[in-house]
């Protein structure tokens, strides 16, 4: 993994406040990411992921007790920037998300095209609609629509051209980071793997910077340069795809790849028993420990990152 | 329901709802009050004020408890009657069938203000001879002061404050003030100290007797005043409680639950029956409710079982319908619904079983918030004059304080008491559905 | 399969949706299932595989009898489904199972685990309240929802999903059938407990000898858990095979693009692209004529896949396939 990365996070923090507690969502994540490479952050349901994107983003809901940490995009932290110039000249510009079922986020009365170009207009990137315009049809033109689809509302596109239009709509302002928050769960196996090529491509031709955000391992085979593990709040391995494909080293991410069916091999398939803890306090020692096969005394204390080859695990064994 | 039971328990850490469920409570112990004191027969016999019935109380008297805040206290009502003090009255034969009838009442008078009205009642039994009665005051000064000498029939009124001989015998003064001001002083003042009232009748037959009865009708009365007839307003205000109570509780449960499983049956069996329904809530959606039920107030009855029954029926089909409507069409399509289709669960017992407990959350604070609207529709109905004929409620109190000028008059209190408690009960339940809307529906809790 | 073997014969069943403007106008039908033939053996657990959209819910829907047939018919241990007979339906339902994608959905928020295992027994007459509390307990122990008095003052919400999904197992089975329909039991799970959710069924359907149809889009996890696959395409299955045959052997051309699109977890996947093939599902209400791939078919045989619709041609005992490729190696399957 590469140490001068294009994008730093560094102990970010976002913990929502609810009336049963203050959830740890997000609880001191770290690592860097090179510029054009792809960064997958793997975790189950709950684990954080959304609200990870969201705290990178910083788009935030009304009910956020603690906020913090660094994100420093090519060498600037804009975590001191204020609200209105991190709108301007971060959030689209230099850094877009694909929202979590951004197929059904749409707005059902507007016409596709007006939907795509709406980034371009209120950031003021290009000077007239013409222009605009030029920029959404090459924009569709990348993700492999047909240009004749943007004057139709989304209710006449399926599901997977409505992911499309989304993901053309993170690319028309010609982000360097681009952040895929399950793109492509909601969607057919043709149609991911479609989706996939797509996203591939423009990676390939554009060198763009991803970071795609998924619970299905095996999809992210298709695009990962980098594996970020997420369990409970906290990113617990990180390593090249490379590596953790081949041997993960967490308990947690090996339990979980043995969890995932293979097509092609006979493989014993195995569950984790037992559930991951509630983000309102949560275990004190290592947040897998209840879980966790190899669990011995010292895992009642939080396990700091240990680095092996290159790679950070979040676990005593590797200490 | 557990998870109703956890909502309960949340609901008590909003202090708004608590400050529902305590006015809520209020009420409801105010109606049990009323009708365990009196039944309902009572109230609506005293509220109709025949003969007699109000013959102790004053006219337009405020509130009792204003002497509280009063330098110079008013009188409150007193009254002096043989049958209720045996003491007061002496009996002696004088021989031959004949009797002297003799009654004292000490009157003590310690207030600044004079009496409203002095009025004797007297009842006497007898067979043919009219017994004779002569009543006279005595000051605490030591004057004596002749009120008449009658020959009384079975009962009578002597109405001391219109008796314009009385009155000229007092220095043009009425009865209510002469009897009681100071003669030295310029303007009437008030001679506070203990007088005495005397009648000595005499009777003419063994078997007969008078009976007396002397009020000294105050200015202030009881908890809430007395109206134009004398009628204590506190009856009104009393049992308007649980007739609210009822009537809104009894309404809104048609209302929502008839409306509920209306929209249920529609939306469950769809086709034709939905339609139906539908069509017959929009047909209902543009009729005026209000100039109807003015209609039937004036045209054919005003009773108030009537009138509530013909809104609430008019109500069923309203907008309501839709709401629930679109939740239920929700609600069909869940896969649990699917799920007891997979199991044989017959049509009704998908929509009493299945269906209808998941409007409950929604059901429940519409249904806290309806049951004021309901209470001010009666009260507005009321006050248009189309109030119930019979039954005591505060819209009605409110009519009468209206038609008789209370506020021209300065009569606030009037009109103050029932508004105050409408006003409460709306506020109550209110606050108790908002909140409940809040908890049983988290979306808007703000997350 | 000798008939006695059989348990669920599924024959020309079609199921249609009429399309309605305005409630009134008929401007169509759905054909979510046009013309599907397949068996189902005793205690055999098949999958049927297709796109979303392909008709795999209304096929399993109308075998459970939520959907009365536009044509065709369901014959279910010996005897021919008659939708109609309101008494006969619900023995039927009675001995099939439903296990629904979405466990929580699945489940009426408003009642406790026993609540929502007793509804099935009171509305199928088990009126004797201690055998029907000595079922509960059973079914809560089949599905190891153990101690399972811990349980059965629960609600759904108090769950996790895995537990929320045992529990749809649990009333599925409370009946005692011998079939369980289980449409995408796993695809709303976390990868870590759908293992186990499928393990649980399969174990479930050894021990009771309970036929099951497994219903997903997802391949990968048939492998583990069906003796025979089922794949549909536009509202018909183009193929059915042996699990193992149909996955190393796969022959219709749609079957083939689909276990291609399906990735493996292999890093080397970064480096290539994958074939798919283009072009979206079929609409159901105007099918493409002939074979309902043919739009999207790499192997398309102009002037015939375009015009005549492929019959199912046996290639190998138990291994059909709709495709006219293959018309020439074997003979039409007499009906
Ligand atoms: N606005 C919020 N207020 C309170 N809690 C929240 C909020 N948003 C998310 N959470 C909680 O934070 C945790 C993480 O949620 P998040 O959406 O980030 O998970 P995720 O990994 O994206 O899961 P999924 O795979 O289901 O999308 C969850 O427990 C969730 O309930
Ligand atoms: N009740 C209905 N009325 C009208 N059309 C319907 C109805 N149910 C399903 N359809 C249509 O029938 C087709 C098949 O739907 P079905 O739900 O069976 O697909 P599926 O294979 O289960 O898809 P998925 O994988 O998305 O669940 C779809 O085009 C759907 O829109
Ligand atoms: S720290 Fe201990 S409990 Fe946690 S994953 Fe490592 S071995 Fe397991
Ligand atoms: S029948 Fe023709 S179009 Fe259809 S799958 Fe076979 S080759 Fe392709
Ligand atoms: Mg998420
Ligand atoms: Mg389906």
């Amino acid at each position: 993994m590469e140490t001068n990365g294009f994008l730093h996070v560094e102990d970010l923090i976002l913990h929502f406040r609810t009336a049963a507690g203050t959830v740890q969502a997000v609880d001191g994540v770290n690592f860097q990411l090179g510029r054009g490479r792809t960064l997958v952050i793997i975790g189950e349901s709950g684990s954080g992921k959304s609200s990870l994107a969201k705290a990178i983003l910083r788009l935030l809901p009304r009910n956020v007790q603690t906020y913090r940490g660094k994100v420093i995009l090519n060498g600037q932290d804009v975590m001191p920037l204020s609200e209105e110039r991190f709108r301007r000249e971060v959030r689209w510009t230099k850094m877009a998300l694909v929202p979590q079922a951004a197929q059904n986020s749409l707005n059902p009365v507007l016409r596709i095209e007006d939907q795509v170009s709406e980034p371009l207009i209120t950031h003021g990137r290009v000077s007239s609609k013409e222009a605009a315009m030029d920029k959404v049809r090459q924009a569709f033109r990348l993700v492999g629509l047909p240009v004749d689809f943007l004057t139709r509302y989304p209710f006449e596109l399926s599901g997977g051209m409505r992911q499309r239009t989304a993901i053309a709509m993170a690319l028309v302002t010609e982000p360097d980071l681009v952040l895929l928050d399950e793109p492509t769960s909601a969607l057919d196996v043709l149609t991911q793997a479609n989706l996939m090529n797509v996203l591939k491509r423009i990676k390939k031709e554009f060198g763009t910077t991803f970071v795609l955000i998924t619970h299905d391992i095996a999809t992210a085979s298709d695009l990962a340069d980098d594996v970020a593990v997420m369990y409970a709040g906290q990113i617990v391995e990180r390593s090249s795809a490379d590596r953790f494909y081949r041997e993960p080293l967490h308990p947690y991410s090996k339990k979980l790849m043995a969890s995932v069916p293979a097509l092609k091999q006979d493989k014993q398939l195995e569950f984790i028993p037992g559930r991951p803890p509630s983000l309102i306090n949560p275990p004190k020692g290592c947040r897998f420990a209840d879980r966790c096969p190899a669990r011995f005394a010292r895992c009642a204390e939080d396990p700091p990152p240990a680095t092996v080859d290159g790679r950070q695990v979040k676990c005593w064994l590797y200490h | 329901m557990n998870w109703m039971r956890t909502n309960l328990k949340l609901l008590t850490s909003y202090p708004s709802a608590l400050a529902g469920l305590v006015v809520i409570l209020a009420l409801v112990i105010m109606a049990v009050y009323a009708m365990v004191s009196m039944p309902l027969s009572e109230a609506i016999n005293l509220w109709r004020a025949g003969e007699g019935i109000w013959q102790d109380t004053p006219r337009n008297a405020a509130p009792a408890w204003l002497n509280v805040f009063r330098r110079e206290k008013l009188p409150v009502t007193q009254v002096y009657d043989t049958t209720q003090m045996p003491g007061s009255k002496t009996v002696e034969s004088l021989g031959g069938g004949l009797k002297e009838i003799r009654v004292v009442f000490p009157v003590e008078y310690a207030y600044d203000g004079f009496p409203q009205e002095i009025s004797v009642f007297t009842t006497a039994q007898f067979e043919q001879a009219r017994p004779n009665l002569t009543m006279y005051w005595l000051t605490p000064d030591g004057r004596e002061i002749p009120l008449g000498n009658e020959t009384l029939r079975a009962s009578e009124s002597f109405r001391l404050s219109q008796d314009t001989r009385l009155s000229r015998r007092l220095r043009n003064q009425p009865a209510e003030i002469g009897l009681f001001a100071d003669p030295g002083a310029p303007s009437p003042t008030v001679l506070k100290g203990t007088y005495q009232f005397v009648a000595e009748g005499i009777v003419f037959e063994d078997a007969a007797d008078i009976d007396v009865k002397l009020v000294v009708y105050g200015q202030l009365h009881g908890l809430a005043g007395t109206d134009h007839r004398r009628r204590d307003i506190m009856v009104a205000l009393l049992w308007g409680t649980p007739i609210a109570l009822a009537m809104g509780f009894v309404a809104a449960v048609g209302a929502t639950v008839s409306t509920m499983l209306i929209a249920a049956v529609g939306a469950w069996y769809g086709g034709w029956v939905d339609e139906l329904i539908q069509r017959i809530t929009e047909v209902h959606l543009i009729l005026p409710i209000l100039p109807i039920l003015i209609m039937v107030g004036t045209l054919y009855n005003r009773s108030l079982v009537v009138i509530m029954g013909l809104f609430v029926l008019l109500s069923v089909f309203s907008g309501g319908i839709k709401t629930y409507r679109a939740l239920f069409l929700q609600i069909k399509e869940a896969p649990y619904i699917e799920g007891a289709r997979s199991y044989s669960a017959s049509n009704m017992r998908i929509v009493f079983r299945y269906m209808v407990p998941r409007v409950l959350p929604v059901l429940i604070p519409q249904f806290v918030t309806l049951i004021p609207s309901f209470v001010f529709l009666e009260a507005t109905l009321a006050v248009l004059g189309l109030g119930d004929p019979l039954l005591p409620t505060w819209g009605k109190v409110l009519w009468e304080a209206e038609t008789n000028g209370a506020l021209f008059n300065g009569h606030y209190y009037w009109v103050l008491a029932p508004s105050v408690l409408l006003l409460v009960t709306g506020l109550g339940f209110s606050m108790l559905g908002f909140t409940l809307d809040r908890v049983f529906n988290p979306r808007l809790r703000g997350l | 399969m000798s008939d006695n073997s059989v348990l669920l014969r599924v024959e020309d069943l079609h199921t249609w949706f009429e399309l309605r403007r305005f409630g009134f106008f008929r401007i169509g039908h759905v054909r979510a299932v046009d013309g599907v033939n397949c068996v189902l053996g005793r205690g055999e657990a098949v999958a049927v595989v297709g796109e979303s959209g392909c008709g795999k819910s209304t096929l399993a829907r109308t075998i459970l009898g939520l959907y009365t047939p536009t044509k065709g018919r369901i014959v279910f241990d010996g005897k021919v489904l008659d939708t109609k007979d309101d008494k006969a339906m619900q023995a039927y339902r009675a001995q099939v199972g439903y296990v629904q994608q979405d466990p929580f959905g699945a489940l009426p928020p408003f009642m406790d685990v026993r609540r929502i295992l007793d509804e099935p027994l009171v509305i199928n007459g088990v009126k004797d309240p201690k055998e029907r509390d000595a079922r509960i307990r059973q079914a809560l122990e089949d599905v190891r929802l153990t101690p399972v008095d811990d349980f059965l003052g629960k609600f759904p919400h108090q769950l996790s999903g895995g537990q929320q999904q045992r529990l749809v197992i649990a009333r599925a089975i409370i009946l005692k059938p011998k079939l369980i329909v289980a449409d995408e039991p796993v695809s709303m799970l976390d990868a870590s407990v759908r293992v186990e959710i499928l393990q649980l069924l399969r174990r479930l359907q050894e021990a009771y000898g309970i036929s099951i149809i497994y219903i997903t889009h997802d391949l990968s996890t048939v492998r583990f858990f069906s003796e025979r696959i089922f794949v549909m395409y536009g509202a018909k299955i183009i193929e059915q095979a042996k699990t193992r045959d149909l996955l190393d052997n796969p022959q219709h051309p749609y079957t083939r693009a689909l276990l291609n699109a399906i990735p493996d977890p292999d890093p080397d996947n970064a480096h290539r692209f994958r074939e798919v093939p283009g072009g979206e599902p079929p609409s159901l209400m105007n099918p493409p004529s002939g074979c309902r791939f043919h739009p999207r078919c790499p192997a398309i045989i102009r002037g015939k896949c375009d015009a005549q619709i492929p019959p199912d041609l046996e290639l190998e005992p138990a291994h059909k396939v709709a495709c006219w490729l293959y018309a020439d190696n074997v003979q039409r399957e007499s009906a």
